[in-house]
């Protein structure tokens, strides 16, 4: 006997997958720069200011990766699941 | 005042990873799904566009040499073109998917003058290992834009072409000015720092 429950589950998987791999790509990124930080924590010219000038104190990787992570979650990723799911509710 | 041109490249890096991630979400959420808002299907061919817009004043003011300006130069040219042209089809204004024929040509354009352009064998140190690198990526890689012309939905293609990006940004964020490659640098390259 088939229910339209059956019907959707792997559609349910597969939008539940992309709803992850959206969701975890920024924080995935800003975690990577978090790491990076601690694994060299010398290229936080900020723990160490001192002497240093306006675009080694400005222009850091590890914290230019962690903000990429942050923007792209906040700009572009969010609005991105809300109409991944306002598409999906639509299409049930 | 100038950044060091090492700080250049991380910001271009930071550029191209957010390009990067752009391209992977339009991968895993589809074509349909990305561009329900209008402002994000302008997003990244923008942004493309936009880095190599920016990549003349970092010919005018970081090349020292006359081939360090063509490549620069190069890059613009071919970044514009290819941006340039994924801003007209998103638009409409332009309809052969053959101009997406231009990612494939910034690919290989970029490539060679990267490899062209640095003088120095792979070990003399990072900065050329890096050139070096990122030369035999973008020709090796440019199959994928290549391909995604005649196969636009492939998801895998789509995948691997943002990963593709990724990687690049990660390349460009491990340059750094004078510094050694796996424990290797060459005593004319000069001293190391940073």
């Amino acid at each position: 006997m088939e229910h339209p429950l059956t019907h959707r589950l792997p559609a349910d998987a597969a939008l539940t997958t992309r709803v992850r791999a959206v969701s975890l790509l920024g924080p995935a990124v800003a975690a990577g720069g978090l790491v990076w930080a601690i694994l060299q924590p010398d290229r936080l010219t900020l723990l160490h200011p001192r002497g240093q000038g306006f675009w080694w104190l400005l222009i850091e990787p590890p914290l230019l990766v962690v903000a990429a992570g942050i923007v792209f979650t906040l700009l572009v990723a969010r609005p991105l699941l809300s109409d991944l799911e306002e598409r999906d509710a639509a299409a049930r | 005042m100038l950044p060091h041109a090492e700080m250049v490249h991380w910001l271009f890096a930071t550029g191209i990873l957010f390009v990067g991630l752009c391209l992977l979400c339009e991968a895993i959420v589809g074509e349909e799904v990305w561009r329900k808002r209008p402002w994000r299907r302008y997003l990244w061919p923008g942004l493309a566009f936009s880095l190599g817009l920016l990549l003349w004043p970092v010919m005018a003011f970081f090349t020292n040499s006359s081939i360090h300006m063509y490549a620069h130069g190069s890059w613009a040219e071919v970044l514009m073109l290819a941006g340039g042209a994924e801003l007209g089809l998103v638009h409409g204004r332009l309809h052969s998917p053959l101009w997406r024929l231009t990612w494939p040509l910034a690919f290989v354009v970029s490539g060679t003058a990267f490899i062209v352009h640095e003088q120095n064998s792979w070990f003399f140190a990072r900065s050329a290992f890096l050139h070096h690198l990122l030369g035999w990526t973008f020709i090796a890689v440019a199959l994928f834009p290549l391909l995604l012309v005649w196969r636009p939905q492939s998801v895998a293609l789509r995948t691997g072409f943002a990963l593709m990006i990724v990687s690049v940004s990660v390349m460009l964020y491990a340059d750094r000015d004078v510094a050694p490659v796996f424990g290797h640098l060459s005593p004319l390259a000069g001293s190391p720092h940073r």
